[in-house]
C-alpha cells in the first residue's frame, strides 16, 4: 500500500488525474480560452505578416510599351492591348474630353473581360453587371469588390506608352 | 448548516461560472472580429493596397492584446475558484 502514495503522502493517483471533478468545468473553460488566445495570436501573425510582405516585398518594374498612335483611336473608341504580358488584356479608351485612359480588362470580380459602354460612359463587365468608372476605374455598381487596376500612360509625339500599373485604392 | 454552506458554494460557483462564460463569449467575439480583419487585410493587399496593412497590424495587435488579457482574467478566477474549494 506504501507503493500508492507518494513521499509528501499524496495518492498516486493525483498525478495521473490532477484535476478534481467539480473543477473540471472551470479548467475547460480556461483551455478553450488558452485556445481562442492562441488563435487570436496566430490571426495577429498573420496580420504582421502581411505587414512585412508589403514593406519588404519589391516595386515591380514595368517595361515601356508603345500601346499605338492617338490618330488611331478616334473620340469615343477604345483599342485593346496586352500590358505588360501577353496574358494581360487591356483596354483603352480615348474619351469625349479628348484624353486617353487605359485599364486592365480583366474585371476585379470573376475576370470576366470588360467593355466600353458608349451610352453610359462607363466600363462595363457584361458577365455579372459590374460598372466602373471611365475617369478613376473605380466600382460604380456590381459585385466587384475592387477598382480596375490602371494603365499609365505617357503621351510622345502623338504615340501613347504604358510605363506601368497602378492599383487604385477606391 | 451543512446545506446552507453548500447551497452558498454552489452560488459563489455558478458566480465565477458565468463570469468565465462571459469572458469567454467575449473572447470569442473578439476573434471573429480579428478573423474579419485578417480577411480585409489579405484581400485589400492582394488588390495592391499597401498602406492599410499597417492599421490592420495595430488593430489586430490590440484585439490580440484584448484577448490575452481576458485570459489573464480567466485564469485568475479559476485559480481563485480552486482556492476556495469551490
Amino acid at each position: 500500500m506504501k507503493q500508492l502514495h507518494k513521499d509528501d503522502n499524496e495518492p498516486l493517483y493525483k498525478e495521473e488525474f490532477s484535476i478534481s471533478s467539480a473543477h473540471e468545468a472551470l479548467v475547460n473553460r480556461r483551455q478553450f480560452t488558452k485556445f481562442l488566445t492562441l488563435t487570436s495570436l496566430g490571426m495577429f501573425t498573420g496580420n504582421l505578416w502581411i505587414l512585412g510582405k508589403g514593406y519588404f516585398e519589391k516595386k515591380p518594374s514595368f517595361p515601356r510599351q508603345v500601346v499605338g498612335k492617338e490618330e488611331d483611336v478616334p473620340l469615343g473608341a477604345v483599342k485593346l492591348f496586352r500590358y505588360p504580358e501577353e496574358s494581360d488584356p487591356c483596354i483603352l479608351v480615348h474619351t469625349q474630353d479628348d484624353a486617353f485612359v487605359a485599364y486592365s480588362q480583366k474585371c476585379t470580380h470573376l475576370s470576366c473581360p470588360i467593355i466600353y459602354s458608349n451610352e453610359t460612359k462607363q466600363l462595363e463587365c457584361p458577365c455579372h453587371e459590374g460598372s466602373f468608372s471611365l475617369e478613376t476605374g473605380a466600382v460604380i455598381k456590381g459585385p466587384p469588390p475592387r477598382a480596375l487596376p490602371k494603365i499609365v500612360l505617357e503621351r510622345q509625339n502623338g504615340v501613347l506608352v504604358a510605363v506601368g500599373i497602378e492599383a487604385s485604392h477606391e | 448548516m451543512n446545506d446552507l454552506k453548500t447551497q452558498n458554494k454552489h452560488t459563489a460557483r455558478h458566480q465565477y461560472l458565468v463570469a468565465i462564460d462571459g469572458a469567454l463569449a467575449l473572447t470569442a467575439v473578439l476573434l471573429i472580429v480579428q478573423m474579419w480583419l485578417l480577411t480585409a487585410s489579405l484581400e485589400t493587399h492582394l488588390g495592391g493596397d499597401k498602406d492599410s496593412a499597417v492599421p490592420g497590424a495595430i488593430f489586430s495587435f490590440l484585439l490580440f492584446s484584448g484577448n490575452f488579457g481576458l485570459y489573464c482574467f480567466v485564469s485568475k478566477l479559476e485559480k481563485k475558484a480552486r482556492k476556495k474549494g469551490l
